[in-house]
């Protein structure tokens, strides 16, 4: 009984904190859904000085470099340049562009899927290379992105408790402050935070498998035939 | 005097070493089809190609009208608004309805409100026998009904010009005469058309001028009757002899 009220009590700390997580999520996936589709443009139809000088390296610095190094030389690293980044900038900015990097080669995949008979298609209606991406491309790309999409989600809402590390009182530095304010109740106070993250995760791409049922293309699983998933069958 | 919708002078393009074509010409009036033939890996395509400049050409002219489409001066997707293509795959939008397919280039390039678009839409898709599929997605229909859809997408931008590569060489036998009849009845109506095909029949049907091409070069160009009958390059009947012999019945 005793846990059950602890429980209750650390409530109203424990949701403002997971809101701070959904807000920083958020965040993350805006900045790394706009930043990377334009990454990934510029990846395949982009000039070759552009890729080489700036798309590339961005890339593969933001996914070689570890999530928690990139929260600390963001943060700790912007008052070396007398720039003033609170804590929750500086996280939005490290794991945004790190989402990007991450998303742009989602959608640089999805893109390069489609075969390049589309392009020319819609180039013999006099149609130039922004509109056939924007009104060809792009449509067929994002729909077949979602099921990757939905995996860089996961993992962009659990990466998020990073930023504990730098300070930004999001659901798991909530958690911990509970835990240090009742005098233990570890596991209980985390499982309950785990239960959160996972609450979060599986509804999310719960929306994010319906978004891929609703735009699904009549007629065309019948080439891609998926595999009946386990959940369905069930 | 016909007038002169496109001329094509002395067009080179090579891959890499491999040079596809070596000082093409020729030129259709309006209203009239030229069909070229032609063994596999010759340079048709590429040819057809050349011609909206999807492949731009590596030496030489072309015009459409009195527009010199090679000029780099010229705005070409302009001029792509007005030659229509017909791929042999379709290339059909595959996430766009029938109707959003023939529409997307009224609306995103010509800039023709959405209803008016849709009547020409409607309008060419009743020409190719369609108006009761505008609601379903490429994959659902037959491979000559997307084809036949295709065909109402390059009519749909009132072309000067209609470019078919190889259109019904994807297609079942059974499929080929719907694909091949509204061809005809486009001929007929005075449409201006190059097509790449292996279609004899139709080529006897509605050719005004065969050419034969081998290696990148013309080999032999002329009218139907005199090509088919009395080809004057030994090429050009060896080929000619095994194509019909392949197609049989319908040559006479």
């Amino acid at each position: 009984m005793n846990q059950l009220f602890i429980i209750w009590q650390a409530m109203p700390s424990l949701m403002s904190g997971t809101l701070v997580t959904i807000n920083l999520t958020i965040y993350f996936l805006v900045i790394g859904f706009m930043l990377g589709i334009l990454l990934a443009l510029g990846r395949v139809y982009g000039p070759s000085y552009l890729q080489l000088l700036i798309i590339i390296p961005f890339e593969r610095f933001f996914r070689a470099v570890p999530a928690l190094v990139l929260l600390f030389l963001f943060y700790f690293g912007s008052s070396f340049f007398h720039i003033n980044l609170s804590a929750f900038m500086a996280a939005v900015l490290a794991m945004g562009l790190r989402s990007a990097a991450y998303q742009s080669e989602i959608f640089r995949g999805a893109i390069q899927s489609i075969g390049i008979e589309q392009m020319k298609a819609a180039q013999s209606l006099g149609m130039n290379i922004w509109q056939a991406v924007r009104y060809v491309i792009l449509p067929q790309a994002l729909r077949l992105s979602i099921p990757s999409w939905a995996n860089e989600y996961a993992v962009v809402l659990k990466d998020s408790s990073l930023a504990y590390a730098v300070g930004v009182t999001e659901l798991l530095r909530q958690g911990r402050y509970i835990v240090a304010r009742t005098f233990g109740n570890a596991l209980l106070v985390y499982t309950v935070c785990a239960l959160i993250y996972f609450i979060l995760v599986f509804m999310g791409n719960q929306l994010l498998r319906f978004l891929e049922e609703k735009y699904k293309i009549p007629g065309y699983e019948l080439k891609q035939r998926r595999e009946q998933s386990v959940l369905e069958r069930i | 005097m016909p007038k002169v919708i496109l001329k094509v002078e002395n067009i080179y393009k090579s891959y890499g070493k491999l040079t596809v074509l070596k000082g093409i010409s020729f030129q259709v009036n309006q209203g009239e089809t030229t069909v070229i033939i032609g063994p596999s890996g010759t340079g048709k395509s590429t040819l057809l190609t050349c011609i909206n400049q999807l492949t731009p050409p590596d030496k030489g002219h072309i015009w459409l009208e009195e527009t010199e489409i090679t000029n780099p001066e010229t705005n070409i997707n302009m001029i792509r608004s007005s030659i229509g293509m017909v791929f042999q795959l379709f290339n059909l939008f595959t996430h766009l309805t029938v109707l959003d397919n023939v529409r997307l280039g009224l609306i995103v390039v010509k800039k023709i409100p959405k209803d008016r678009a849709t009547n020409i839409c409607l309008e060419k898709l009743k020409l190719v026998g369609l108006v009761d599929k505008i609601d379903a997605y490429p994959a659902e229909l037959s491979g000559g009904q997307q084809q036949r859809v295709s065909i109402a997408r390059a009519l749909a931008m009132n072309p000067k010009l209609i470019l078919f590569d190889e259109p019904t060489s994807a297609l079942d036998p059974e499929l080929i005469g719907e694909v091949l009849n509204v061809m005809i009845k486009l001929a007929e109506s005075g449409m201006t058309m190059v097509v790449v095909s292996h279609e004899m029949g139709f080529a006897r049907a509605v050719a005004n001028d065969i050419i034969f091409m081998e290696n990148g070069v013309i080999v032999e160009e002329g009218k139907p009757d005199i090509l088919f009958h009395h080809p004057q390059n030994p090429r050009t009947r060896e080929f000619l002899h095994k194509i019909t012999e392949l197609y049989g019945g319908k040559s006479e």
